[in-house]
């Protein structure tokens, strides 16, 4: 065999080298850490390698699974909490008092900037949660001083204190129970940072460096970021876990959707994230190719400015709600890859009300409701579309010219506003819009992930309530939910809040939509998880 | 000659002034503030206000200005990308050989086969095979270079998974940026799997050579056929057959070193549509050079950017048109006595 290969070889290398004939079939063999590395194409550059940081789709499924774990874990399936770096934890009568133990032996990576001399321990937990909370702690300033979930969730009022009872033991005191607070600690923003990186970081004087030379206790360990080219990983030898099956994870950063769907063709990506769903027909029917969906925690809505006149009208609201023809948008805007939303639950969580239901298109009694409420003549209004490709909404930019046109109807000439993301997202967090396409994916199972960041009076506040709406009801609801860890009762409290919502309609939920990735048929072992960051530590490659 | 040389160098100096004063003036000419668009500041504090206006001395006059700037770009200091915000210079470095590398790849594929093909071509100018390289010369001279890449990409990547589309090699090799030619940096890094990365690179190298490429071989063919055929009617030429000298003796010794003189006064002259050419292929290819990086920019209007890579790409352009004339004076005898 040996004699052979080597001819073989050197028969490749002559015609590499004298005619430059590139045949594919005379490719030499490949070293391991090729042959079992694995190429993700993603649609974006990570803003940051902290997940605490950011909240953006694309940050969180280069970095969260990849670097980082989470004291807990979220079954794909069933939603479930499992231990993840907590082997175990224990809640006070009262639901103040969170013990958690953690997991002994856990590494960090052991990087060319940094040699873990400990493995994690109860220190790292306090660290990573005090950044967030504590406004003198040496970290809580770089990158701005905005944790953007933890915010939302209002992190800072509920969390009295973390504090290490000994090595393996860290105490969490809440100021009132919340039901949700162990889903926010298994999402991907959760993610548990070294303290003796930190304390190295800071007597070299370049603390910069925490977020963008990160180290974690992930599957893989970070080794070279090329802005807007790729991200470059290794296999961290000395896992927790089973190590992952890649040797090397690169992450290459394609963001034109034709140019990734070439590279997943001529085999250059072995995963694609996101191919545009006008496309996938075409895709699922190369040989070489599967496609993959899952149905994903989200939903895409309409919301209005409730704090502008005549939004502030319920029956403006509810008029708006019944002019638009969804059917319409599900098949020209999602390709029918998209289920209609009812609520803005979709009906996979264990809390959706199967009673609540948008009534169907009826520009009759739209028009009637208009009438009722003293605007018999129409009006003029804006619909901002947002000028990105989500998940939740592949195309605003389509969906508001279909609902212009279907506005139209009942007299209600819409305009269609669009900017760029950055200032739109500035725009509408100073409330600037009167309508707003837009939506929201979850990041864990918890219902609560639904309301209280979308629509309660503190993310009114916080300048991430779309529909700026504040309503003392609503909010004594989903607030009611989280003081009981009963689920059956706080089931009851989210099935009035969904009722509620349909009848004030501060905004229209249109779609939760599928997610699909595009994948070499010799990969296997990579999943979707619903509820956030993709995981690629067990994929594996076939050999050709 | 040393005169000669001196006096080359002296229209490249001269020429050089001129270019930094246009890019100088683009700093007004652009949208924006002037200091933004030297510094590549978008929001400077008031309190600094004062050390911006008189690091690019702002309240003097333009001539003080432009020397200030001069000499920043002498010390290195080229101000920071409006993007990135991290200092152009040091972003365009490693960009500059991949378009190097790219181009002389391509100029060197024009000559090996652009020669040869144009001498064919002028051995019998009316026989089969001179027309037939001239019909392909035509072809490729007006195809245009996207089109004619984006085919290549649909036959050869897409259709066949021959080659691969973008990029200077497969991302799972890690190679050590030393030079930054890859090649070379293959070579020098000692991975074990070199080999296999060479292969790699060469894969990614060959479709963007081959388009960019094609444009330059097709002068080369028609330069080397009228030049050629034009020395074959000289009276030496006819001497030294008469001498007895047989067809390969005189094609050698008398007519090619005659008939490639003007030749390479055309790779001077062509040399600026290969980097604008070179520019529409990194951008197909998704080559990291600096003709894709300059493109990018205009996009974003990264102004300090556009300023800083202008600069450079017209200065490598004069510098190998000066390159070409002094060679081709070197060889040429007649304008080596002059």
């Amino acid at each position: 065999m040996m004699p052979n290969t080597k001819a073989s070889e050197r028969v490749c290398r002559l015609a590499v080298m004298a005619a430059g004939l590139m045949l594919s079939a005379c490719q030499p063999p490949l070293p391991d850490t090729l042959r079992s590395g694995l190429v993700y194409c993603s649609e974006g550059s990570p803003e940051s390698f902290n997940p605490q940081l950011v909240t953006s789709g694309t940050t969180i499924d280069a970095i969260s699974q990849q670097l980082y774990d989470r004291l807990l874990e979220i079954a794909p399936g069933s939603g479930e909490l499992l231990p993840g770096l907590a082997l175990n934890w224990q809640v006070s009568r009262d639901g103040l008092e969170y013990v958690f133990s953690l997991r002994p032996d856990v590494q960090f990576h052991r990087t060319e900037y940094f040699s873990p001399s400990r493995p994690l321990n109860a220190e790292d937990v306090v660290f990573t949660f005090n950044r967030i909370m504590q406004k003198d702690h040496p970290f809580h300033w770089q990158g701005g001083g905005n944790y953007p979930f933890f915010q939302s969730v209002d992190w800072a009022d509920l969390v009295n204190s973390v504090t290490a009872l000994n090595e393996y033991q860290v105490q969490f005191t809440l100021s009132r129970p919340d039901s949700s607070f162990l889903s926010n600690l298994a999402t991907d923003f959760a993610a548990i940072l070294s303290a003796e990186y930190g304390a190295q970081l800071l007597a070299a004087g370049t603390p910069q460096f925490m977020d963008s030379k990160p180290v974690g206790t992930g599957p893989f360990r970070f080794k070279e970021y090329q802005k807007d080219v790729l991200i470059r990983y290794y296999r961290h030898r000395d896992y927790w876990r089973e190590p992952a099956k890649p040797e090397q994870l690169v992450f290459d950063i394609v963001p034109n959707n034709a140019r990734r769907m070439a590279k997943l063709f001529t085999h250059e990506c072995d995963v694609v994230a996101f191919p545009r769903v006008a496309e996938l027909g075409l895709i699922s029917k190369r040989p070489d190719v599967d496609v993959q969906e899952s149905t994903s925690m989200n939903v895409g809505f309409w919301a209005f400015n409730t704090a502008k006149p005549p939004f502030d009208n319920v029956k403006v609201r509810q008029a708006l709600a019944l002019a638009i023809n969804r059917e319409a948008i599900l098949q020209a805007v999602y390709f029918g890859y998209a289920t209609a939303a009812n609520s803005v639950l979709p009906p996979t969580s264990w809390a959706y009300n199967d009673d609540v239901a948008i009534s169907s298109f009826d520009p009759k009694r739209a028009k009637a409701l208009l009438t009722e409420a003293g605007f018999a003549n129409g009006f003029r209004m804006d619909i901002w579309a947002m000028p990105v490709q989500r998940l939740y909404n592949p195309n605003a930019l389509k969906m508001a010219e279909l609902m212009q046109a279907d506005l139209a109807q009942i007299g209600v000439r819409a305009s269609i506003v669009s900017y760029e993301w950055n200032s739109f997202r500035r725009k509408l967090g100073a409330n600037e819009h009167d309508t707003v396409l837009i939506g929201w994916s979850a990041d864990n199972a918890d219902p609560d992930n639904f309301f209280r960041p979308l629509l309660s009076c503190s993310a009114a506040q916080t300048g991430t309530n779309r529909a700026n709406w504040c309503d003392e009801n609503f909010d004594r609801l989903i607030g009611q939910a989280l003081l009981t860890a009963d689920q059956s009762q706080r089931r009851s409290f989210y099935m009035a809040a969904q009722q509620y919502l349909s009848e004030q309609m501060p905004l229209v939920p249109i779609a939760h939509s599928q997610r699909f990735q595009a994948l070499n048929t010799r990969i296997s072992g990579v999943e979707i998880n619903p509820y956030g960051g993709i995981a690629l530590a067990g994929a594996t490659k076939e050999a050709q | 000659m040393i005169l000669y040389l001196l006096r080359r160098l002296f229209l490249l100096g001269f020429v050089f002034i001129a270019l930094t004063i246009l890019a100088f003036s683009l700093g007004y000419l652009f949208p924006g503030e002037a200091w933004q668009n030297f510094s590549g500041l978008r929001d400077v504090p008031a309190a600094e206000m004062q050390q911006v206006i008189e690091r690019y001395h702002l309240e003097q006059g333009y001539v003080s200005q432009y020397l200030a700037y001069l000499g920043r770009i002498f010390s290195g200091d080229w101000g920071l990308s409006f993007a990135s915000q991290q200092p152009l210079l040091k972003e365009m470095l490693p960009l500059l050989p991949a378009t190097i590398e790219l181009a002389a790849y391509a100029l060197l594929i024009s000559f090996f086969v652009g020669i040869p093909l144009g001498i064919a071509a002028a051995i019998k100018p009316d026989g089969m095979l001179s027309k037939a390289i001239s019909a392909l010369a035509v072809a490729g001279y007006s195809i245009p270079v996207f089109w004619w890449a984006l085919l290549l990409i649909m036959v050869l990547s897409l259709g066949l998974g021959w080659l691969p589309t973008a990029g200077r090699i497969g991302v799972l090799y890690e190679i050590n940026q030393v030079t930054g030619f890859m090649l070379l940096d293959i070579l020098l890094d000692d991975s074990p799997h070199q080999q296999a990365a060479l292969y790699n690179a060469l894969r990614h190298l060959l479709l963007p050579t081959l388009v960019l490429a094609t444009f330059p071989t097709t002068v080369m063919i028609r330069f080397t056929r009228d030049s050629m055929l034009e020395v074959w009617e000289q009276s030496y030429i006819k001497t030294a057959r008469a001498k007895g000298l047989n067809r390969a003796q005189v094609l050698y010794r008398h007519g090619l070193r005659n008939a490639l003189l003007p030749v390479i006064r055309q790779i001077g002259l062509q040399f600026s549509t290969l980097i604008t050419l070179a520019m529409i292929t990194e951008v197909i290819f998704s080559w990291p050079g600096i003709g894709r990086w300059l493109i990018d920019s205009i996009y974003q209007r990264n102004y300090p950017a556009i300023q800083a890579g202008l600069l450079v790409v017209s200065t490598l352009v004069i510098t190998v048109n000066m390159l070409t004339e002094i060679l081709h004076t070197l060889f040429n005898p007649l304008a080596r006595k002059r």
